[in-house]
């Protein structure tokens, strides 16, 4: 265990080292901090001696351990457009997306278990194939595809016309289908709740949720499908084996076999599954909080690219890099831990 | 000649594969769709009404009308116009063919890398297989999208818009061809390693061919139908990665849009009910990637399904 340890704690500062130089290189391939300094009317001498002053003349090796030492302090630079420390930047933005990723994980887990393992226990019943034939096309929904429909029906709001509103069952149908609309699609609103530090959440008040739900349901969509389907799958699996068949064979209730004994074995590989997948979820997160405005970090990434804000883009870098690197750690941990035939050398069998 | 081409005509009619495409109406369905939106996408030039990259074709005048069925349509505008009287059936049929393109392209890219350092990872083994493969986990872990995001924004701040937007259909293909290629090395590097213990590579051996031929003209031609089947699905996730970067501002620019371009700039417009210019061509999204993605589906149920799960 301990050799599985270190191992895997050495890969981590490998990949760190090599995420480190990445953004090193594109700090330096990118930026010119002088040229943000000064102005026009420098002459080149002294242009000379203040990049002497902050060893820009360096050789590469010292300036990148330099950059290193800081970014080990937690000094990633300074924003060119907020004008403060890239971090204090990130960490006021990180809360909100924190918030968006709870809302929608919640949203996950309540629909993708029961549906899985209905899915599983009747695989041929009519209402497991309309789930699946809806998370096929699911998976083919863009999520900013999705949002943009969802902020189209609840949000703007859709009048139908197509049946003649003058008999009753054309009103009916134009109405049933019509949607009113009204809900915030816009931001996170202004009711938030200060918690601590930089932490203002928005699941206290009314109106902070209602700006959560169209961007976690958005979110969520476009992991339900794929939650959905591997809990079916493993589950499946599941129901297959020895001591399940030897439950029901005991007489025990379907629902206890069903949700206490296969379930447990099913979330397993769930949760290890669902960790590495996080890395996914920041990915959308970014498209999720530009179609809702959301002031989140994804955003704020976004904008430092429109802005050339290079300080502000490394530092996301870094910090992303930095949750992937300890949450795909920790996802190997318990892995390890509760699955010991885990080869030791961690080559994937 | 001729005696060959049929006799090949005819061993594909007896085969497997027209056997269960011929009983399988979702594959049919795709098929036939997938077939006309890529004929479409082909013949963009002489179907489409007007050209949406000429400028002197677009009347300013003529900006969010709606499609034809609606209040205010035009009919010369079946599907309506954009915020810049661009016609929509035009610009979605340069748009598909050009998220096609890209599609296309990126997953050739991504076959030629994933089959070289599959092969070279399965067959070499050792330290090459270690290093090369513990790239494509890292790569993996931090998602595809993700890269590509990364990618694309270090290129985009470093080239500048204008610049961008001129070579961004090869920066597309390249940055979407170097994110995902790890999927096909996987499933190419598992090919190889079933392969490898069979006998003909031994006889090969044996008979002194060099690991270079083994590897390209033994081996690959074996591992050829679960490449076919997630390059048939990489595609779609290659259209719907390039519709994401185009959204994020990260690929083709608005004077020569692809489909993720168009629902961009149709968004700004949607406040005002002008849902069409975004919805229409995400509708043309949806479906393309669909057919595809059934497509795969149903080419990983005929073709050895396990190489490809595992």
């Amino acid at each position: 265990m301990l050799a599985f340890l270190v191992q895997r704690i050495s890969q981590a500062i490998l990949v760190m080292f090599v995420i480190s130089v990445i953004a090193f290189a594109i700090q330096d391939g990118l930026g010119d901090p002088l040229q943000q300094m000064v102005g026009m009317s420098v002459s080149e001498e002294e242009r000379e001696a203040i990049r002497d002053e902050m060893g820009l003349n360096d050789p590469l090796v010292v300036q990148y351990l330099r950059f290193a030492g800081n970014a080990v302090q937690g000094d990633l630079g300074i924003s060119y457009f907020y004008g403060k420390p890239t971090l204090d930047v990130i960490l006021e933005h990180l809360p909100a997306t924190l918030e968006l990723a709870i809302g929608a994980s919640l949203i996950i887990l309540f629909f993708s278990v029961p549906i899985g393992v209905y899915a599983a226990i009747r695989p041929q019943a009519l209402l497991s194939k309309f789930f699946m034939g809806v998370s096929t096309v699911g998976i083919s929904i863009p999520v900013f595809l999705t949002a943009i429909v969802l902020i189209q029906l609840f949000s703007i709001g859709v009048t139908v016309d197509l049946f003649p509103a003058d008999t009753g069952w054309g009103q009916n149908l134009n109405s049933a289908l019509s949607t009113e609309g009204g809900l915030p699609s816009y931001g996170r609103g202004d009711e938030l709740t200060h918690l601590f530090g930089t932490w203002h959440s928005g699941f206290f008040s009314q109106g902070g949720l209602l700006h959560l739900i169209l961007p976690a349901i958005s979110l969520a969509s476009i992991m339900l499908p794929l939650f959905i389907r591997l809990i079916r799958a493993e589950m499946m699996e599941v129901l297959q084996s020895d001591y399940v068949r030897y439950a029901r064979a005991k007489g025990l209730q379907p629902g206890r076999i069903n949700f206490l004994h296969a379930l447990k074995n099913t979330m397993l590989p769930v949760i290890t599954v669902g960790g590495v997948q996080i890395g996914t979820m920041v990915a959308y997160t970014i498209l999720t909080e530009t179609v809702f405005q959301w002031p989140g970090v994804g955003l704020m990434f976004l904008e430092a690219i429109t802005r050339s804000d290079i300080p502000l883009i490394v530092a996301y870098l870094m910090v992303v890099g930095l949750i992937f690197v300890i949450t795909n750690t920790i996802v190997d941990l318990i892995y390890g831990l509760v699955n010991p035939t885990v080869k030791l050398t961690g080559k994937k069998a | 000649m001729t005696t060959a081409t049929i006799s090949r005509w005819d061993r594909f009619r007896d085969s497997f594969l027209w056997y269960s495409f011929k009983r399988d109406k979702i594959a049919i369905v795709s098929f036939l769709v997938l077939v006309l939106m890529v004929a479409a996408a082909v013949f963009a030039p002489l179907l489409a009404p007007t050209d949406p990259y000429d400028l002197a074709q677009i009347n300013i005048m003529n900006s969010e009308l709606p499609p034809v069925g609606m209040s205010g349509a035009d009919a010369a505008f079946p599907l309506g116009t954009d915020a810049q009287g661009r016609d929509m059936l035009s610009t979605i049929l340069y748009g598909t063919r050009v998220s096609l393109l890209i599609g296309f392209g990126a997953v050739v890219l991504q076959a030629v890398l994933g089959i070289l350092f599959g092969l070279l990872a399965g067959y070499l083994g050792g330290r090459v297989d270690s290093i090369l493969m513990r790239i494509a986990d890292v790569q993996l872990s931090f998602s595809t999208l993700m890269v590509a995001i990364i990618v694309g924004a270090v290129f985009k701040a470093s080239f500048g818009n204008l610049m961008f937007g001129e070579i961004a259909i090869y920066m597309l293909i390249f940055i979407i061809g170097v994110a995902e290629w790890p999927q096909i090395a996987r499933t190419v590097r598992a090919s190889v390693l079933a392969e490898k213990k069979k006998e003909y590579v031994d006889a090969a051996k044996v008979m002194g061919f060099g690991t270079r031929r083994i590897m390209f003209r033994h081996i690959l031609p074996n591992t050829l139908s679960p490449i076919f089947v997630i390059a048939t699905v990489q595609i779609a996730n290659a259209i719907i990665s390039e519709a994401a970067l185009s959204f994020l501002g990260l690929g083709m620019p608005e004077t020569q849009p692809s489909l993720g371009s168009l629902i961009k700039s149709g968004f700004d417009y949607i406040q005002s009910g002008s849902w069409w210019i975004t919805l229409i061509p995400g509708l043309v999204l949806v479906v393309l990637v669909l057919v595809i993605n059934l497509l795969g589906d149903w080419l990983r149920d005929v073709m050895n399904p396990r190489l490809y799960k595992g």
